[in-house]
């Protein structure tokens, strides 16, 4: 186990080298290069402005020098500075990193506590009302595009009935803690929906599969009440599998913050990043996406390493 | 040897209809599809009004019986509008799914059948791939283009092949060993002859269901890319720009952020049932039920 952890960690370094190449070449291929940004306002700029500018930024050595230099920078910790604000990258990210990674916490811990409370409902009370409610609000909720879920939300519950703010992190001039968590609401729920729908019919029908086990009628035939045979026998064996789910799914969090931040003004790397590309800024837009991967490959090996360390049949050697 | 073998794989494809049959769900979501598609596609026939003609005569209107959807700040029809959105939004998806699963098809299968370090190679560059958070890298590509329905198609696929490329590389490694195939190869058929003929029908079941979801998928990405200003650009109307469209007027006009979503809701919905009913009708292992 130790030694199938290292060997995997060791797998990390040539994949992120791999993924910087491509997320290089990609912000490189810009057409109109970061100028592109400055001339799309409209305005005369004299070409030797421009000239200097590039200079200034490095972008007119040819891109694998470019490269080189991005990454022998980034090995010892320099993201770079940042086009369009001269800050260095790095700073830039860490300032928007508790807002993300509070909005992602607070999404994660809701869609585990609700999937798994559906899961157990829906399973427990299989084929009744409640069970299909479940299952067609999961196929809802995979079927719909985030920001419209978003929008929709904002409507009813910020523009109608006016219960919960629509954008930011608190309100201007009235600042408190609750006023704070209020603000956290609909972007939580938004961000932990799709999460709930695959979650919870996962674990029901993992359940499902587990109930119908040898050690569960055991268990019943020892006449333990009904919650501890499920409570404890059964759900313990059906987490299991989705554990190492919920990592795997957790790597997509990056893409669904960019989206609910946008639509909520949340003030995290997601919305950023969508500043940094309007802005054609190449080191700021580098940063974000190395994390955003570096996320990826992170949860995708917490979820393999969980699936073999809870399930004691799977070796890995 | 092809005929005897086109026989048995249309075998297969005959047997998947009665099992799919029963799943009534994928059955009503065929035709909800189906009529959506329909109407959208025959937009131009059927919509009551030309999908940009402004009418300043009644802007902002809500739901009526001249207007079902209600009409937007120029007067547009928002019905003839939805209409012709789909035509476009549909389009991309089914576009986007067929150039995806081709390319995953095409990884997996070479890398799969060839091993090796063929095998290495494209099954890294997929790890790669895989690695990437989508939606950003798509936002950045999209942003380089002046959108267009075609070229927001090639985008998306070309991003969403790595789910497909995976599955495509442990089925064709598993078929490869089969029986048949060595027959194949004895008789003399080349590499292609069986990639073609004889591994790829047999992987079909999981194929077809990928792209099937793949298509639910790319119209969420589009509306997505459209949300954020980088898809098709008005006045040509996609789902996801007249929702972008919207977005600012939301309040007082909320039959305008409405509709269009529940349209992309009924279509992606249906497709992932149809999906879901494809696969019960293909696993073997789910027919007992």
């Amino acid at each position: 186990m130790i030694a199938y952890s290292a060997r995997r960690l060791l797998q990390m370094i040539p994949l992120l080298f791999g993924i910087s190449i491509v997320l290089f070449a990609v912000i490189q291929a810009a057409p109109g290069g970061p100028e592109g940004a400055l001339l799309e306002s409209g305005r005369f700029i004299d070409p030797a402005v421009i000239e200097a500018y590039r200079e200034r930024l490095g972008v007119d050595q040819p891109v694998y020098i470019q490269y080189l230099r991005w990454l022998s920078a980034a090995l010892s910790g320099d993201l770079g500075t940042s086009f369009s604000t001269t800050r260095p990258v790095a700073e830039m990210i860490v300032e928007r990193l508790p807002a993300t990674l509070e909005l992602m916490g607070a999404a994660f811990l809701f869609a585990a506590v609700v999937a798994i409370l559906l899961g157990i409902f829906s399973a427990v009370r299989q084929y009744s009302w409640f069970d299909h409610l479940g299952t067609g609000l999961s196929f809802i909720g995979i079927a719909m595009p985030v920001f419209w879920f978003a929008l929709i939300l904002q409507l009813v519950f910020g523009v109608m009935l006016g219960w919960l703010p629509i954008a930011g992190t608190q309100t201007v001039g009235a600042s408190s803690l609750g006023d704070h968590l209020l603000h956290l609401v609909l972007p939580t729920v938004v961000l932990s929906f799709n999460y709930i729908a695959g979650w919870s019919r996962y674990l029901r029908s993992s359940l499902l599969g587990v109930l119908r086990a040898d050690y569960i009628r055991t268990a019943r035939a020892k006449g333990l009440p009904e919650s501890r045979v499920i409570g404890v026998h059964a759900l313990r064996n059906a987490l299991i599998p989705l554990l190492s789910i919920i990592a795997l799914n957790l790597s997509s969090l990056f893409s669904g913050a960019v989206i609910t931040e946008t639509v909520f003004a949340w003030p995290g790397i997601g919305r950023l990043f969508v500043q940094a590309m309007f802005a054609r800024d190449y080191p700021l837009l580098m940063g974000i996406l190395m994390l955003g991967s570096l996320m990826v490959i992170v949860f995708n090996l917490v979820a393999d390493l969980l699936y073999g360390a809870l399930d004691p049949r799977i070796r890995y050697d | 040897m092809t005929d005897t073998h086109t026989t048995r794989y249309r075998g297969n494809e005959l047997s998947i209809w009665p099992q799919l049959r029963r799943h009534r769900l994928a059955v009503a979501s065929i035709v909800v599809v189906s009529i959506l598609s329909l109407a959208c596609f025959a937009a131009p026939l059927i919509a009551p009004y030309e999908f940009d003609a402004i009418d300043l005569g009644s802007i902002r209107q809500p739901p009526s019986f001249e207007h079902w959807m209600g009409t937007d700040d120029l007067g547009r029809d928002l019905f003839t509008r939805v209409l012709f959105g789909g035509r476009i939004s549909i389009l991309i998806g089914i576009l986007a799914a067929l150039f995806g699963t081709a390319l995953g098809t095409l990884i997996g299968a070479v890398g799969g059948f060839y091993g090796g370090r063929i095998d290495n190679v494209l099954m890294r560059f997929t790890d790669v791939a895989y690695s990437i958070p989508t939606l950003p890298l798509l936002i950045i590509l999209s942003s380089y283009t002046q959108a267009t329905g075609t070229s927001m198609a090639l985008i998306i696929g070309l991003l969403s092949w790595m789910a497909t490329a995976r599955v495509v590389r442990g089925e064709v490694l598993s078929i490869k060993e089969m029986l048949y195939v060595e027959a194949a190869r004895s008789l003399g058929a080349s590499n292609l002859r069986i990639i073609t003929r004889q591994v790829l029908p047999n992987a079909l079941g999981p194929i077809v269901v990928g792209a099937t979801l793949a298509v639910g998928y790319a119209i969420i990405l589009e509306s997505s890319l459209s949300f954020l200003g980088l898809g098709v650009q008005p006045p040509v109307p996609t789902w996801g720009n007249l929702l972008m469209d919207a977005q600012s007027t939301m309040a007082s006009k909320p039959w305008l952020t409405i509709f269009p979503g529940v349209a992309i809701l009924l279509v992606v919905l249906s497709v992932n049932f149809i999906g879901d009913g494809l696969q019960d009708a293909l696993d073997p292992s789910a027919r007992q039920r």
